[in-house]
Parts: C-alpha cells; structure tokens; sequence
C-alpha cells in the first residue's frame, strides 16, 4: 500500500516510493538520504504533534510532516 | 601549503580542526554570509601547512549558504588539497558528499574519524577497500584523542602536489551515457572541474548555469524531458555507496544499534509527555547557575545564617544565602573593577575634567565591556556543553512546533530564551539557526524580552508608583507586554519584512555523546574572543562618547549640570517629541528623556540617572526598595506631569527602545549587512515609540482601548469579508469594465 511519510505510526516502516516537493526541500530530502529505494522507519513524534523523527540510513532526522508529505513510501 | 577541511556537520571536523591547528586558529566571517570561516596553522617538524575548516555540509548543492561557501571555495580559492573528514559511525551519508568531492580536480585525501567506535563494537573498517573503491588514499584518525594526525599530514603533504583529475560515480550507473556527453561538451570548451561541472549540469544546476550558460545549456539541450535528473543522481550516489560500500565495516550492525545507550536517553529526553517539563527545568537550571543570588534556595529555606556584619566576602558570597557561580563570578568582576576604578580616581586630582574623562569615560568603557563576561562565559559554558552532548538539536525538535507559527523555528527558542537574562548571549546564540531569515527575524525581537538589567527599573518605579500597591503587578505586566509585542512583531515582520516561507527543518539528530572538556574550553574561548572584537570595541567607543556628550556642553565646557550638557540640551530640544509619550510633559519631562537617551547605552544607567535629578546623594539602586517611597525618588515620579499612564508609558519605552549599546554591538556582528542592522534599530525605536503612546493614551482615556478594539476587529471584518466575496466581486466588476 502507497502512502506519505508524513501518515505513517510510530515503529511503522516503508520505502521510499518518490519524493516530489518544491526544489530546495526536494534536494535537501534527496541529499540526507531520502532517495527512491531507502528504508525509513517513523520512530517518533515530538511532544506537540509535529515535527517526527524518522530512523534512515543508520541515523536519525528529524523532519516537519509538512515536508514529510512531499515522500511517498511504499509500506 | 593550504589545505581544506570538508565533511558532514557534527562529524568531528571541528575536533580535528583544533586537534591540527592548536591555538594558531582565527575566527572570520565569510563575506556576505554569516558563516563561520575559520584558519589555523598545522606546524610539526619543520613542515608548515594552513589549513581552512569549511563548514559542515551534506551536499555541494546550491541551496544553503555553507554549500555555496565551501563549493566557491574549494572552485575559485583552490586550495592544494582537501581533506575529507568522515565519520564511519555514519558512513553511508558521509561518503554521499565523499562522491561529490571527488568529482573535484583537487587531492584528496579521506580521513576516517570515530575508528574506535567501530573498533568497540567489535567491527572493522577495511581501509584498503575504501581506497581501491575511491582511488584517494585513506587514513584512519581520530579526532578526540588525536591519533593518526601525523600520518594523516604525511600523506596530505605527499599528495598535495601530486595532480589529480575528477572522477565521478555518475559515470559507473545507469547515467553514464549521458554523463559522459556532458564531460565531452566541457572538455571540448577547455573548462576546469569537467567532472564536477557535468554532473551539475546534468542536475541543472543553477549556480552552474550562471558560470558557464553556454554548455550548461549544451547539455540540458541534450537531457530527456520526462527524466528527473535531481533524484536520478541523488539515487545513483547513494546507490552506488550501498552496493560498493556495504563491506567496509565488517560485522553486525543491527544487534549494536537496537540498544545503543544513545537511544536510551532520547527516549527519556524527548518523551511525549516529560520532553517539555525536562527541557524547561534544565533550563532553569541554566539561569538559576548563572544568574541566583540564592544558589539552590539555601537562604529561602533558611539554611544559612545571616552575618551581622556583612563583610566584602558576604557580597561576593552571598548574605544569608550563597550565590551562584556565575553571580560569584560577576560580583568579582565588579568588585575588581570598582577597587581599581577608586585607585585610579584617588590618585588624580578631584573634579577635574581629565579625571572624569579617565574614570567615567575610558575606564567606564572598559569595565562595561568586561561586566558582560562573566554572563558570556556561563551561559556559553552550558550552552556548548549542550550544544556537543547533542541536546540542542532535540530541543529544536520538541519546540519547533510552538514557534513555526511565528515564522520561527524550534532553533529560534534558546536565544530567545537567554535574551531573559541578557540580550547580548541572546544575539550571539542566533547563530545556531541556519535560515538568514530567520535569524534576522529572531535578533530583531530579542529586545522584547525584558533583560536582566531593565528588572531594577520595574522594580524602582513599580516600588513608588501607586504608593508602591501594585509593584508585582506591574512588574509582571511588563514582562508580558514584552512577550506581547514580540510575538505581534513576529508576525508582522513575517508578514511585511521579511517574508518567505519558513525555511525547511529537515535536520539530523546526532547520537548523544559526552561533551569533551578541550572542545568546549575552545568553543568557549571562540565566543569570548568574538564577544571582545565585535562587540566590545562599539560598547567602549559609545560609553566615552556618550561620556562626553553628558559632561560638555556645546562650548565643549565641562558641566557641573546634566542639564547643561549636550544630551540635556538635546533631550530639553526633543522633549516635545515624547510628550504624546506622557513622560516628555511638564517642566521636568526633559529629565525622563535623558534617562531614557541614557538607557539606549545602557539600561543599568536610567535609575541611576533618575536619582540624579532626583536629587539624592546615594545610588538608587543600593537604597532598599521598600524605603524607596519616602526618598526624593518617590516624589520625582510621583511628581510626573502626565501621572501614572506617563510612568507607564516610560516603562514601556525602556522594555522596547534599543536594549543596550552591548546588544547593538552583538548584533552588528550577526547581521550579515549594515543596513539590517539599522534597519532593526529604527524597527525598536518605533516600536517602542508607538507602544509607548498607547500606553499613555489608553492609560489616560481608556475609551481609546474600545477605538483600537473597535478599529482591529474593523479590519478583521473587512479581511474575512473580502477574502470571502470581495476576490469574487473585484473579479466581476473587471470583467464588466472589460464588457
């Protein structure tokens, strides 16, 4: 099932399927590891409900779910 | 010899930097950017190499500041080598700009940091794999404990003269056709970097268009519509580091991972429910370190006993209570100052100009320079240790929700939070948030933030006004308003100044790792060093000119009266202008504005000055509050033409004017233009000029506050209205024109 980083749960995990986005946000996601094919796992929200934390690569980022949205991940 | 730096933030660059380099490090700015540029000298065995620590990136895109920085440097600088520093903790994403430097026609040589971290979780790093599979030599250091250094400068100093011509992994995947096209058209124009400048081009790049147009146009004419280039060889680098690197670190990686200790704290540190409340009370752990004269409550909860006779030890100390370190410190620092400041007065003579001149003015200069260290060096002792453990990226990622609604981000919080207890910290820890933007956004609303230096202005005049009824109220208030205003000025530089959208917080979480005491000692002496060239030089040439312009009048005579001198002449010519204020009214209004003029250099300066005109013979601020009211300080703002409003109004003017001559000189350091700078000084002086007023008036005619409800809620009214049918109407009423 294809879905949006952004809507995954906690412990959840998917591949990135594609990533669109305006220019400057969809480099950076591409250039810290987010490219079609990488593994990423949500591992957690932060306390106010955004941003999320997000386990890829072997390290961790952190990303709002507005960008988050712009990655479409195969679950 | 000149070498380059690069690597990814937080790989250990800085370590190693310093580790190379010792105490031969200057700190610069990049022109036009406020990014760290910074230049040491490695010496060892007659060998002498320069060596320039770029910042940390990820990418050689052209999107942020650092990247262009450091890919301009590298391009049109050349430096005779760069050495790439990666760490094999994090090897996939590190070696992903490790593909993007090789592409370069510069030696390189990798440096692998963090070898014993692998080594303790009993993997291993295949050097030789690294170099056969990169064709640069590879050697393995460490940063921390400064091991491998030496055999890392013999190779840096062997292959820095050797040449070496770009290669690039594009060339190796499903692109290479079209890679080696675009390598064609710029071998065939002769250009430098044809590695490098192909793959950019194929990337459309839009530095690169810039550059070379033509063949960046050759090649983009050559390129597939419907491809997305961008992704393509963002896919292909990483690709290739998955399929080539996989077997450089040999052993497990998962049964480490699952339970790193790392991973055990966050999960404390930023818990959905006790993330905030652990923030907040470190936090105020921070301040109550370097700013309580009452360390860990002691005297509240009457643990220690009060001397009879307070000696020199009970005011450094504390009295009855213990200070904190950092208000131990502080309280040195004045005592030191004061006891030198009266030798140097005793040994000249009385009353004459030239003493006033050295005591009140050049010395008055330097001690206020020297009275903000101690502030400086506490909170950038914790800070940093924050800042290395890796803390601070959390606490951006626990606030950045709450502030994104400003226009901020969650890395816009701390200094905000610092600018309680100085601005002048404050200002210097912007530089943590990457966003230009949003930087100049932050330091423009710092002075909002009611600093320690305006409390004894709330606490003098809430403590007369009202016959002293409402001090904790008033108190508060002012505190609130300055929230008020800061957030209302958020929103509408956002809106009006600078705009933009919120620049993206897509940010790595490093592992937590224990701070390491010579990192933060030098992170340390950095902040101080660029506290005393930036900023000092503006406080102690503003102290002696504001020095003379209390003490001269306009004959250049020096006065007995403050009200002779040019500022009380000055002050008394632009009275009228502050009597909308309330404070500017009446026979003595001239008074308040020099208090105010004063406080523009420094807020510890208007009670002071308030209690001059006052007409009492000791500091304000040394009489005990609550006999305050009965001392000629009582009667002088009871005595105010425009009443209470007026002294409300003052306070208000002061929470919001420029902060302090310290502050303006922190800022001109952050700031990457003049212009801004100015631009944020008349933003605070209008501010406060227009806030104040409303004060005055509101305070005076409270049926105004219903004109302004009235005069908001218009304006709401007629923006809902007209997002609603207005664009419609607007849309109809062209077309009939056009009909």
């Amino acid at each position: 099932m294809q879905t949006t980083l952004n809507k995954l749960t906690s412990g959840q995990q998917g591949v990135v399927v594609g990533v669109t986005g305006d220019g400057k946000i969809r480099r950076r996601l591409f250039d810290m590891g987010i490219t079609p094919g990488a593994t990423v796992l949500l591992r957690k929200v932060a306390p106010l409900g955004d941003p999320i934390e997000v386990t890829l690569r072997g390290y961790e980022l952190s990303l709002r779910k507005g960008e988050a949205a712009n990655v479409t991940v195969e679950v | 010899m000149k070498i380059a730096l690069a690597g990814n933030p937080n790989c250990g660059k800085t370590t190693l930097f310093n580790a190379l380099t010792g105490s031969t490090a200057h700190v610069g700015n990049w022109p036009g950017v406020t990014v760290d540029k910074r230049e040491g000298t490695y010496k060892k065995k007659g060998v002498k190499i320069n060596v320039v620590d770029l910042p940390g990136i990820y990418s050689l895109s052209p999107y942020t500041p650092e990247e262009i920085v450091s890919r301009k440097y590298i391009l049109d600088e050349k430096p005779d080598l760069v050495v790439n520093l990666v760490d094999v903790t994090n090897l996939e994403r590190n070696l992903y700009l490790t593909t993007q430097i090789l592409e370069l026609d510069v030696p390189v040589v990798i440096a692998l940091n963090m070898c014993d971290v692998i080594k303790k979780e009993k993997r291993e790093v295949d050097v030789k794999r690294l170099e056969t599979l990169f064709g640069v030599p590879v050697v393995k250091v460490s940063a921390l404990k400064g091991t491998g250094l030496d055999e890392l400068m013999r190779t840096v100093a062997e292959n820095a003269t050797k040449k070496r011509s770009g290669f690039s992994v594009i060339g190796c995947g499903r692109l290479a056709k079209t890679y080696a096209e675009a390598k064609e058209l710029y071998e065939g124009e002769g250009a430098d970097n044809v590695a490098f400048r192909a793959v950019k081009a194929i990337e459309k790049d839009a530095e690169e268009a810039k550059v070379n147009p033509i063949v960046a146009n050759a090649v983009k004419m050559r390129l597939d519509e419907n491809e997305d280039y961008e992704a393509a060889v963002a896919d292909e680098r990483y690709r290739y580091i998955a399929e080539n690197a996989q077997d450089v670190i040999r052993g497990s990686r998962e049964k480490t991972y699952k339970i790193s200790k790392s991973d055990r704290i966050d999960r404390v540190l930023t818990h959905r429910i006790w993330g905030i409340p652990i923030f907040l009370l470190i936090m105020f752990a921070v301040f109550h370190l370097t700013f309580s004269e009452d360390f860990l409550y002691l005297g509240a909860m009457k643990a220690i006993p009060e001397a009879a006779n307070p000696t020199v030890w009970n005011d450094i100390f504390g009295n009855g209570a213990i200070n904190a370190p950092g208000t131990i410190l502080f309280k040195l620092m004045e005592l030191g100052t004061g006891k030198l400041g009266s030798l140097v007065s005793d040994a000249m003579p009385e009353g004459t100009w030239y003493t006033s001149m050295v005591t009140d003015g050049i010395l008055g200069g330097v001690f206020s320079v020297l009275s903000f260290i101690p502030q400086i060096l506490f909170l950038f002792l914790f800070l940093s240790i924050l800042e290395d453990s890796g803390y601070m990226a959390r606490v951006a990622f626990i606030m950045d929700r709450a502030f994104r609604k400003f226009g901020l981000s969650g890395k816009s919080f701390l200094p905000l939070l610092m600018c309680f207890g100085c601005a002048v910290p404050g200002i210097m820890a912007t530089r943590t948030i990457e966003s230009e933007k949003e930087r100049r956004l932050t330091i423009m609303i710092t002075p909002f933030f009611s600093c320690g230096a305006k409390l004894p202005i709330w606490a003098c005049i809430g403590s007369v006004l009202l016959a002293g009824a409402y001090k904790d109220l008033i108190v508060y208030g002012v505190y609130v308003l300055g929230i008020v205003v800061a957030i209302a000025s958020a929103l509408i530089l956002k809106k009006l100044v600078i705009k933009g959208e919120t620049s993206a917080f897509i940010m790595e979480l490093p592992e937590y790792r224990r701070p390491q005491f010579t990192n933060t000692m030098a992170h340390l002496w950095q902040k101080l060093k660029h506290y005393l060239f930036r900023a000092a030089t503006i406080i102690a040439g503003a102290t002696v000119v504001i020095w003379f312009l209390t003490n001269f009048s306009f004959s250049f005579r020096f006065v007995e009266d403050q009200g002779d001198s040019i500022l009380g002449v000055v002050s008394k010519a632009f009275q009228w202008l502050f009597v909308p204020l309330g404070f500017g009214m009446g026979e003595d209004g001239w008074k308040f504005v020099v208090a105010a003029f004063s406080g523009l250099i420094a807020k510890e300066m208007v009670v002071s000055v308030m209690g001059m005109f006052a007409g009492m013979s000791e500091d304000v601020l040394e009489v005990d509050q609550s006999q305050l009211l009965s001392t000629g300080f009582g009667s002088f703002v009871a005595g105010m033409a425009g009443g209470v409003p007026a002294a409300l109004a003052f306070m208000a003017f002061n929470l919001l004017s420029v902060p302090c001559m310290a502050a303006v000189g922190a800022a001109s350091g952050e700031f990457s233009k003049k212009k801004y700078l100015w631009g944020a000084i008349a933003y605070w002086m209008l501010t406060a000029y227009v806030v104040s007023a409303l004060v005055f008036w509101i305070g005076t005619y409270w049926w105004i506050s219903l004109i302004l409800v009235g005069v908001i809620a218009a304006a709401v009214v007629v923006k809902v209205l007209y997002s609603k049918y207005g664009k419609k109407a607007v849309k109809r009423a062209i077309e009939k024109k056009a009909d």
